[in-house]
This record gives C-alpha cells, sequence and structure tokens, in this order.
C-alpha cells in the first residue's frame, strides 16, 4: 500500500514537474540563438518585412571568388525563357550606357571551360548566385576571417621578429 | 557613397605615391603583399556541405581556417559553379555562437530535467549518458533506447552509429531525417526494381530532349542542376522543359509547359500519362513484354497516423502487412485499370487544362523523344509517396524509357549523403547496409558474419522510425534518444502534439550533438559540441550515386568533436554484459569482459589500417586518438557488404584522388547507366535490359488509383498549406542563418499568399497574421509578390526560420508504406494577428 502511495506521488509529482518544465526555465536555458531567447511553445512577434538595400554601394567581396551581392533592388526583374532584364545593364554590350559592372569573363565558359560570343546559358538564371541584401541585422556575429587580415598580422609578426 | 572614385583616389594619393616610388617604406606599409610565402593558400577538395546534388568545391586555407571556397573545375557535377550557399561555405562553421563545452540541465550540481544549461566536461557528458542508457537498458531493455541521425552523417558516422545501435545495443530504433526526405523513393525503388537508387545520372541532363518537373522546385533547391538543364534548354532550342507544382515558383521562368494542379491530383495525372500512352499505341511492346509484370497493389492503405484516429480504423489496408500488398494482373486489366483517367476527368481533378496534360503526355509517348523526370519533395512527402514513384516509373516502363542517356526516372536527393549514407549503410530502423533488411534472416546472418558478432545480435524486428519516434518519446516508451547532424524540433511535423512533449517527457533524456545552439538543442537535457564539414575527414554519397570523400582541413573549436568521434567514444563507457544477455556472451564467450568499443571497433576490421596510411601533413587527431585509421577502416568494413553485390565501392584510398566515383565500381570502372547492357557489368549477357534486383529480372508496373489527402481544406480551414526549402538557406538555417550575406538575402519565412487571397480576407502584403491549424498556430507576415506565386486557396511558407516553427501546424501523416511525413499538404486558417 505504502510503496503504490509513493509511485503514485511519483506520478503526481512528475505530472507537476511536466506542466511546469516550460514555464520553469530560466532565460538561460533559451539556448537558440536564432529564437532570440524565446521558449520554443511561445513566439516573438515577427518583425516587419525588411526593405531591400538600393544604395548602389558595391560591398567589399568576403575572397576573390565570392559572387558580388546586388547592391540595388530588382523587384519584377523578368528573367525567363524570353528575356533576362539584367543583362540590359550588365551585358559586355551595355556597360558603356549603363556604367554597370560587366558580368565576370568566367561567364562566357561553357562547362568544359571554352569560351564563348555571349554568356554562356549555364550562367543564365542570375539570382541563384547574386542576391539583393535586405535591411536587417544579422542575428549572429560571423567570425571569417578575411585573408587579408592574416597576411597583415602575419607580416606585422615578421616585422616585429626583424 | 561618402567619396566618389576622384575624390577616393587624391586622397589616397601620398600612400600610393610612396609605395609607387619604392622609397623608404617598410614592406608592411606597401598596399600589395606579394611574397609568396604570404600570399599562398593551401587549396584542397571536398564536397559541398548542402543539398544532394553533390558539388565538389574548393576550399582554401590558411593559419588552420577556411578563407575561400568555390566551384571545383575538375568535378563532373559543377565544373566550376556552384549556388549562392555553395559560395558561402566558407563562412559557416564560424558564427560566434559554436558550441565548445557540452552543456547538461542541472540543478544542484546533479543532472536535472528542469535545471538550466551548464557547462561541463567530456567526461561527466559521457558518464550522465552512460549511466542514463544502462538504466534504460536495464528497466527496458533494447526498446527504449533509440538514435535519430542523419543524411548528413558522413558515411563512416552513419556506419559507427549503425554498428553501435543494432549490434551494441541490439537495438534497430536507429532512423535517419531522410526519413522525412528521402523514404517514399527508396520504397518507390524497392516496389519497382527491388534495388534501391537511380539507375541514370546526370550526364542525362546533357542528352535529354524533353524534362518534366514533378514537384521538385530545382531552380532553387538543386541550382547546379538547374544549370545544367538551362544550359541544355537554351543552348538547344529542340528542348522541352515541362514543370508540375501547387504553386508557382522560379522553376516555371524556364517552362514551356508549366502546370499548376490541385494537391494530391498528380496521382490522377501519372495515370492519365499512362492511358495516354496506351490509348494512342505508343507502348514499347517489345520492352513491355520482355523486362517488366504487372500488378495490382492495395488500395485504401490509411494515413500513417495514429492507430485510434479514425482515418487509420476507417481505411481497409492499414496495417503494415497489408498497405503494401498486390496481385499480379495481365496488360489488358492495366489498361482498363488506367482508362479511368481521361484527359477530362483528369483535367476536371488536377485543374491542369486538358491541352497540356496532353502536351505533357505527349513528350512521354512521342518515342523520338527522350525524356528524363526529376522530383523530389513533392513526391517524396506525400502520402502516397511510394504510389507516385511506382507511377512515374510506369510511365517510364510502358515506353522503355529508362537506363539509356537522355531517358531517366530521376529521383532527385535534398541531403549531401541521403544516398551515400541514409540509404547506402542503411540508417534506417528496418535497413542493413547494401540495402538489406533486418526482417530477412540472411541478410542478418550476413551482417553478423562481417561484424564477427554471434548469430541473433541482430533483432529482426524493425524498429521505431522516426514519425514513431516522437510519438513513443510522447509515450514515454523511447526513454533514451540521442540526436545528431539534424534538427528535428524545427523540421518534423507537428512538433506541438508530438515533437515537444516528447522532448520534455520526464521519463526521457535527450541528447543533441550539433556544432550551434538550435531549437532541438534548447529542447534537449545534454547538448554536445560538434565538429563539422572540413573540420573532419568523411564520405559523402550524392544522388547519382557518386561517393565522395574528404580530407580534414582545419581543426575544430577546441571542445567540439565529430558525431562519428562522439559515437565510437562513447562505445567504450559499456562492457558486453552490460548491453548482451548472457545467452547471447555464451555464443561468443571471448568477447565476455570486453568493451563495446573493442568488439564493434576494434575488431580487426575497423582497425586494420594503422596511422602510417595517413599522409604525414593531414590533421586527423581522431585517429591518432584511437591508434588507428579509422575513417579508412570504418568505410573498408562497410564497403565489404555491397562489393559483389552491385553495390561495389572503389578502395578508400582512391576517392582521395577522384572527384568521386558512380557504384557500382567494377574492375576500377564507375557505372553511369545500371539495368542496360553495355553500360552495367551486372547486366546478364544477351538480355538487354536485366532489372536483377528482381529474381526474374523484371521490373513491375502497379496499377494505384488517386486517393485524397489525409486533411484537405473545408469551411474552417480553408487553405492548403504548403511548406518547403528556399535557394538561400539549407533546411532549417543552422548553417545559412548565421553567414551575414545569405541572412540578409532571405531574414524570415513570409506566408507566400494569393494577393485575391489576402484580399478577401482584408490582408495586405506586411501585415502580420496567425496561420492557425488543428495542431496550433504560427506568426509571420504575409508577402503576396517575389518568388513564388500561389493560386487562391494555397499558400507556402518556408521552415528555415528557427523564430517563425511553421511545423507547429503542419500535419504528422505519413505514407504507409514509407512512412514519410507529407509536409506539403494540411489544412489551415489564416488571421490578423
Amino acid at each position: 500500500m505504502k510503496k503504490s502511495i509513493n509511485a503514485l506521488t511519483k506520478v503526481l509529482v512528475t505530472v507537476t514537474m511536466f506542466t511546469t518544465s516550460f514555464t520553469a526555465f530560466s532565460e538561460g536555458n533559451e539556448v537558440a540563438t536564432l529564437r532570440d531567447s524565446t521558449a520554443i511553445e511561445t513566439q516573438k512577434t515577427p518583425d516587419a518585412i525588411p526593405n531591400v538595400a538600393n544604395t548602389d554601394i558595391k560591398q567589399k567581396r568576403n575572397y576573390p571568388m565570392q559572387p558580388p551581392l546586388i547592391p540595388h533592388k530588382v523587384r519584377n526583374y523578368q528573367v525567363d525563357l524570353k528575356v533576362n532584364k539584367c543583362m540590359s545593364c550588365h551585358s559586355r554590350n551595355r556597360t558603356d550606357e549603363s556604367q554597370a559592372p560587366m558580368v565576370s569573363v568566367t561567364h562566357y565558359m561553357d562547362r568544359d571551360g571554352n569560351f564563348l560570343a555571349e554568356v554562356s546559358p549555364r550562367r543564365y538564371f542570375c539570382s541563384q548566385c547574386h542576391v539583393p541584401q535586405r535591411d536587417a541585422e544579422p542575428l549572429v556575429e560571423n567570425t571569417f576571417v578575411d585573408m587579408n587580415t592574416l597576411m597583415k598580422e602575419k607580416q606585422a609578426s615578421k616585422a616585429e621578429k626583424h | 557613397m561618402k567619396l566618389n572614385r576622384r575624390e577616393f583616389i587624391k586622397a589616397n594619393a601620398v600612400a600610393v605615391a610612396a609605395s609607387a616610388a619604392g622609397i623608404a617604406l617598410p614592406a608592411s606599409a606597401s598596399n600589395l603583399i606579394t611574397s609568396s610565402d604570404m600570399t599562398k593558400l593551401k587549396w584542397d577538395k571536398a564536397p559541398c556541405r548542402f543539398c544532394g546534388t553533390g558539388c565538389s568545391v574548393n576550399v582554401a586555407t590558411m593559419d588552420n581556417k577556411v578563407v575561400a571556397t568555390h566551384g571545383d573545375i575538375k568535378s563532373p557535377v559543377n565544373k566550376g559553379l556552384n549556388c549562392i550557399k555553395g559560395y558561402f561555405l566558407s563562412k559557416i562553421m564560424y558564427g560566434k555562437d559554436r558550441l565548445k563545452t557540452p552543456l547538461l540541465r542541472m540543478k544542484d550540481g546533479k543532472f536535472d530535467k528542469n535545471g538550466d544549461f551548464t557547462p561541463i566536461t567530456w567526461d561527466q557528458a559521457f558518464d550522465v549518458m552512460a549511466e542514463k542508457a544502462k538504466a534504460t537498458l536495464k528497466e527496458k531493455g533494447p526498446e527504449g533506447v533509440g538514435m535519430f541521425g542523419s543524411g548528413q552523417w558522413t558515411v563512416q558516422e552513419g556506419y559507427a552509429a549503425v554498428k553501435l545501435m543494432k549490434a551494441g545495443f541490439r537495438s534497430n530504433n536507429i532512423d535517419p531525417n531522410a526519413r522525412h526526405c528521402m523514404a517514399s523513393a527508396v520504397g518507390g525503388f524497392m516496389r519497382t526494381f527491388g534495388i534501391d537508387e537511380p539507375m541514370g545520372c546526370y550526364d542525362d541532363l546533357e542528352a535529354a530532349d524533353a524534362f518534366v518537373l514533378w514537384g521538385s522546385n530545382m531552380a532553387e533547391m538543386h541550382p547546379i542542376l538547374w544549370t545544367r538543364i538551362t544550359d541544355r534548354r537554351l543552348s538547344a532550342p529542340h528542348v522541352k522543359v515541362a514543370v508540375l507544382s501547387t504553386f508557382e515558383h522560379r522553376s516555371f521562368e524556364l517552362a514551356d509547359n508549366g502546370m499548376i494542379f490541385t494537391p494530391q491530383t498528380d496521382l490522377a495525372i501519372l495515370n492519365f500519362i499512362a492511358h495516354y500512352i496506351i490509348k494512342t499505341d505508343r507502348v514499347n511492346k517489345d520492352f513491355v513484354n520482355k523486362h517488366t509484370n504487372f500488378r495490382l497493389g492495395n488500395a485504401d492503405i490509411g494515413y500513417g497516423l495514429r492507430p485510434e484516429h479514425p482515418l487509420e480504423k476507417n481505411a481497409i489496408n492499414s496495417s503494415a502487412k497489408d498497405a503494401g500488398g498486390s496481385k499480379p494482373i495481365d496488360f489488358e486489366e492495366y489498361a482498363k485499370f488506367v482508362s479511368t483517367y481521361t484527359a477530362e476527368y483528369t483535367s476536371e481533378l488536377s485543374g491542369v487544362p486538358v491541352d497540356k496534360l496532353n502536351a505533357l503526355a505527349e513528350l512521354y509517348a512521342d518515342p523520338k523523344t527522350k525524356v528524363t523526370s526529376l522530383w523530389t519533395m513533392g513526391f517524396n512527402q506525400h502520402t502516397r509517396g511510394v504510389w507516385a514513384n511506382n507511377l512515374v516509373y510506369n510511365i517510364h516502363l510502358l515506353t522503355g524509357k529508362i537506363s539509356t542517356p537522355g531517358n531517366s526516372p530521376f529521383s532527385l536527393t535534398g541531403q549531401p549523403s541521403a544516398c551515400g549514407t541514409a540509404r547506402e549503410v542503411g540508417t534506417f530502423s528496418h535497413r542493413l547496409p547494401a540495402d538489406m533488411v533486418v526482417n530477412n534472416p540472411k541478410h542478418r546472418a550476413i551482417a553478423e558474419k562481417i561484424w564477427k558478432l554471434p548469430e541473433g545480435t541482430i533483432p529482426p524486428k524493425p524498429g521505431y522510425h522516426a514519425v514513431l519516434q516522437n510519438r513513443k518519446l510522447k509515450d514515454g516508451e523511447l526513454n533514451f534518444y540521442w540526436v545528431q547532424c539534424n534538427n528535428n524540433m524545427q523540421a518534423a511535423a507537428n512538433i506541438n502534439e508530438e515533437g515537444l512533449p516528447g522532448y520534455r517527457n520526464p521519463k526521457n533524456f535527450i541528447v543533441v550533438s550539433d556544432p550551434y545552439p538550435t531549437v532541438t538543442a534548447q529542447a534537449a537535457d545534454l547538448i554536445l559540441p560538434t565538429a563539422m564539414w572540413v573540420e573532419k575527414e568523411g564520405v559523402y554519397g550524392n544522388a547519382e550515386r557518386r561517393t565522395q570523400s574528404w580530407y580534414q582541413q582545419v581543426t575544430p573549436p577546441e571542445g567540439a568533436f565529430s558525431d562519428m568521434w562522439q559515437v565510437v567514444e562513447f562505445s567504450k563507457r559499456f562492457k558486453m554484459e552490460d548491453v548482451w544477455t548472457e545467452e547471447l556472451l555464451a555464443k561468443k564467450p571471448e568477447y565476455r569482459g570486453k568493451s563495446l568499443f573493442n568488439v564493434l571497433y576494434e575488431n580487426g576490421n575497423v582497425n586494420a589500417f594503422p596511422l602510417s596510411e595517413i599522409p604525414d601533413d593531414r590533421l586527423n587527431q581522431e585517429s591518432r586518438d584511437f591508434g588507428f585509421y579509422i575513417q579508412k577502416g570504418l568505410f573498408e568494413e562497410y564497403a565489404e557488404f555491397g562489393r559483389g553485390h552491385a553495390h561495389d565501392l572503389a578502395p578508400y584510398d582512391r576517392y582521395h584522388k577522384e572527384r568521386g566515383l558512380r557504384w557500382p565500381v567494377v574492375d576500377g570502372k564507375e557505372t553511369k547507366w545500371r539495368f542496360k547492357e553495355g553500360s552495367d557489368p551486372y547486366v546478364k549477357p544477351g538480355s538487354d535490359y536485366d532489372f536483377y534486383g528482381k529474381p526474374d529480372g523484371k521490373a513491375v508496373i502497379f496499377a494505384l488509383p488517386y486517393e485524397p489527402a489525409a486533411e484537405f481544406p473545408d469551411a474552417e480551414y480553408d487553405l492548403w498549406l504548403s511548406t518547403g526549402r528556399v535557394l538561400e538557406h539549407w533546411h532549417t538555417g543552422s548553417m545559412t542563418q548565421r553567414v551575414p550575406e545569405l541572412y540578409k538575402a532571405v531574414p524570415d519565412a513570409v506566408v507566400y499568399m494569393n494577393p485575391d487571397d489576402a484580399k478577401k480576407r482584408g490582408l495586405r502584403r506586411g501585415d502580420l497574421v496567425k496561420l492557425i491549424s488543428r495542431r496550433g498556430e504560427v506568426e509571420t507576415r504575409v508577402e503576396t509578390r517575389g518568388r513564388n506565386k500561389p493560386p487562391r486557396g494555397l499558400v507556402f511558407m518556408p521552415f528555415f526560420d528557427a523564430s517563425r516553427l511553421v511545423n507547429k501546424i503542419t500535419l504528422d501523416a505519413t505514407d504507409p508504406l514509407s512512412k514519410e511525413t507529407d509536409f506539403k499538404k494540411c489544412a489551415i486558417k489564416i488571421e490578423k494577428a
């Protein structure tokens, strides 16, 4: 009898623990950085849809091979079987008028590395690699180090040794 | 801009002039570093960390840091290209919140389910894990422990985990997140061909005259394969592209024939095409007679919900035994079966105009058109996913358009090693390596022989699959649970009713291994910091059977270890007497007193290769800790399963020199098209085609009907909800949301809605709304423009956003055959919040 009472108490205790467990955590337990310290069963009110940055200011690339980000809006840019709106400024033939950067020479190469007379169709859909940026603050800092910074550090430490 | 170009130059004139003149300035003041010992980058190869395409990436390191990545020009898959995610791989490991120490929920210095996450040592972490696992094994037996793994595990990680679970703990309760992703594809292959994975390869993309996308938005989800299709379509004007989906998306930009269909009616469209081929007398009779059989599959098979759900109780064939049943029929019976699906009936059901349906069917029917069908989650995440896979094979088999260049039913994969690890290694609850299954005594015997285990070690009953694991956690039957390399609290359906109550059930101890503190980690009791991607050595297998390896290229953050290291190191905590019965030990007395580590990983196979085989300039601290080249040992023991059995892998070392090889690799040569004489060495000479996965060498054409979805809109919940991915983020965004450029490209998951549907509800773009289903609600913002254009009556919301968990409202209905969840269809309503 005593045993069964104990068991019952145990069940009750666990049930209570279970029901309170969601609220019992201190904020330190909401570890998912991308949820901004919010418990899973609740939700932070979603921010408004941020605007697309439209400054035309080019951003430094993280490394030479990175596809450049698009510094302007591309809303309603038609890129389909009929037309590629991006090329109306960025194709080689239009850059004198547009003063936009010409698409990279790599874009004229086919799969086997041969240069074609026009941009390769494998590069036709620009948005697969190039994206605009919205005015949103990243949720988590990124500690990626630019190779230039590493070189400068090395150079400085070398100079110190001499 | 603060300065224009001229002003900028003027401001810098002094420095530039001085350095150009080379006057007495120290080298460090030069504006360009040129010395080769400074500028040299160490380049190496690795497969991309993201999707199942399997692009090869060149990775540059400097001072033990990844500093650049770009598409590998030597890779036949991507030939120098990457998508936006691939180009930013360099930054995925450097989120500031990388985990570096195990965290345990504690109160008063010891574990407490309601305690606070507290840093502990790895020793303490393994101590509490071992204590919890042993207590569960003692109380519940092997069925009380479970593991949820990943199609992002390396081959070696998945293989080490399968051994720990199926041989060590003797529990089949191990399943990968690939269950959410590829299980229906596997079911389709096994049912139609008796052997898993595509017969064709990516070379089909340059050979086809027509492409048909079935429930796949390749422009966003397989961008590099899409570049190959775009290249083909635009450079060869006769090529046609047909795209089918339940809403208009980016792949429609290349479509000659774009079709929006009512959810679930893809089944009817597939049967209509078969009917069209028969009606227009374009069946390839010679092929069909020689190489196929016809069968009628059981219908009314239920929806994989809990057994007490009315939909399960009312279904005639919902039991596991009956759901997959079928009986032989002949061609005439099959022709009669599909004759129901006329163009008119199918058009009425699907909403696709008759002329579009006919144009689509003609691509398949015309014997001169080489056609490649491509599909992903639209087919697989479907309560009739295996059927959908069967039905698309039907139309390729009826026309004999299979296993030759350009004629290819091609199942794409979502994860980098869904094929390599989840499928080929067999990390599913019912599988063993090389397509073998636990409920076949011969297969168990083969595994036990290779693993040097006594007969009867591997349990015959399939374990809990992904969705069942969450249910068993909630029910308190699965009590020790280890999650590696996935984020299931964000990715699984119905987390409100099943997932979260399961993880937080006080009876359960939940361990989550991850590089970052994810939603799943937050729901855990113990979090283990994990090494990722090029912080370890590994092997991935992509969608075209291509196996690719990479070396470790940087050291992980101090305190983080790979999933493989965690599994193998944990095995040291168990004596055989802790995990095996006396009866089993008596069959192998020499294992008495040994540890699981001794028996599973120091078994003469896994430890067969000395450290001297690791090149001196390679990192691989893990192998050096264990004392043997463990990645090679695990791979070579695993490869034993498939060699000589149509799953042949090359020797491990060769993969380090190649940009991958497509299995079976026989006599050193890869196989591009399986089942076709001349291109597949396993085909019987003189047979032309040989579907050798089936005993009679014949593939099966299945008669299967259209059946409705588990849940569909009604007066109250009046909208279909479809979920999925976006180009810029991968799965739950745990890596890509930490890359600022990708985050700022697509920061939040919005709900894409037809402008008329919004207007009807008094909503405008940007409004805050509540999406409500029978299971819960989630808030987000309305988007009425942009890349996705849903028809009236359907909305789409991606699942990458940890702060807006759309899976709180999705339904955990599954395909009763594959146990894969349908994430594409449930009923919701939308209200202004």
